[in-house]
């Protein structure tokens, strides 16, 4: 007996309608929605802006030297940085809002934005 | 002294609970054993035999054996009292309820699956209402739910299917 003769007219229904209602809860759970901009600091003030649509390099200099910061569609890194310990690099593709990649020897950081202001923690 | 003597008559009925709850936490342990990628998403293999058990022999000895099952299996896995116990047993209610009510629509149309799948919604929701409400009070635990979602529309369908292949099968003469 084949598997799919054990399923009935309803159950392709209810199967169809959970999957619409797994879809629909996507956007209504992931609040802050996709990144939309990336902003770059430099000692504290925004160096520059820019929206997550573009495929773009930034070069920031800082005291110890120019840290590389990539830019792709929906996603921001640091490539590389003077900084010893090199954290934020190994950090990676940031890609949801509120992430945030410091290089605080260099004084650089990146921050991914998204629509709403999320908070990246709170303590009670 | 005196000898007291306390008669426990056990019925076939009893008997039967007995045997079908084995099954499930039997199921429950597989189920522990099984790695999951994050908690909460796990296949709840113990179902199969809750709906099993739902079709076969009525929603009173579900809720029995999904009972024993939950208590019996968080004391074999070390968690009775525990918040998992909790979030288990809060899950397990909530999906007893919803076959309760589900199980009323026409079979012709409906069968294993939808109650798996509705069965599973159920249970996680009780889960992560449970959970917003006294482990982690922050809207934050309803970040996950897309994906709990997705887990409870999979696992939900692959027990139902299993459900429904066992129930196509003429039930297991009682044996004692």
């Amino acid at each position: 007996m084949s598997w799919l003769a054990l399923i009935r007219p309803g159950d392709w229904l209810v199967m169809l309608l959970s999957a619409a209602v797994v879809g629909a809860s996507i956007p209504v759970f992931w609040v802050g929605g996709l990144a939309d901009r990336a902003i770059i600091r430099q000692e504290g003030k925004v160096f520059a802006e820019v929206d997550l649509k573009v495929r773009k390099q930034f070069e920031v200099g800082g005291p110890l030297g120019t840290t590389l910061i990539a830019v792709e569609p929906g996603r921001a890194r640091v490539v590389s940085d003077p900084g010893p310990r090199q954290y934020c690099v190994k950090q990676g593709w940031l890609m949801r809002p509120g992430e945030i990649a410091i290089c605080a020897p260099n004084r650089v950081s990146i921050q991914i934005a998204g629509r709403t202001k999320v908070y990246d923690s709170i303590s009670y | 002294m005196t000898r007291s003597v306390i008669e426990l008559t056990v019925t076939a009925e009893d008997r039967r609970v007995a045997w079908l709850a084995t099954a499930a936490v039997g199921l429950s342990l597989v189920d522990a054993a099984i790695p999951s990628p994050l908690p909460g998403v796990k296949p709840g293999l113990a179902n199969i035999v809750t709906l099993v058990v739902l079709a076969r022999y009525g929603w009173g000895t579900a809720v029995w054996v999904s009972a024993l099952r939950v208590l019996a299996g968080s004391l074999l896995l070390g968690y009775f009292l525990a918040p998992g116990f909790f979030l288990s047993l809060t899950g397990t209610t909530l999906s007893l309820l919803t076959l309760g009510l589900a199980r009323h629509l026409p079979a012709r149309w409906f069968g294993p699956v939808s109650l798996s799948i509705l069965a599973a919604f159920a249970h996680i929701g009780g889960q992560l209402l449970l959970a917003r409400a006294w482990l982690i009070p922050h809207d934050g635990v309803f970040l996950l739910t897309p994906v709990f979602a997705a887990a409870a529309l999979v696992f939900g369908t692959i027990n139902g299917l299993i459900a429904a292949k066992l129930l196509a099968e003429p039930a297991p003469t009682e044996a004692a």
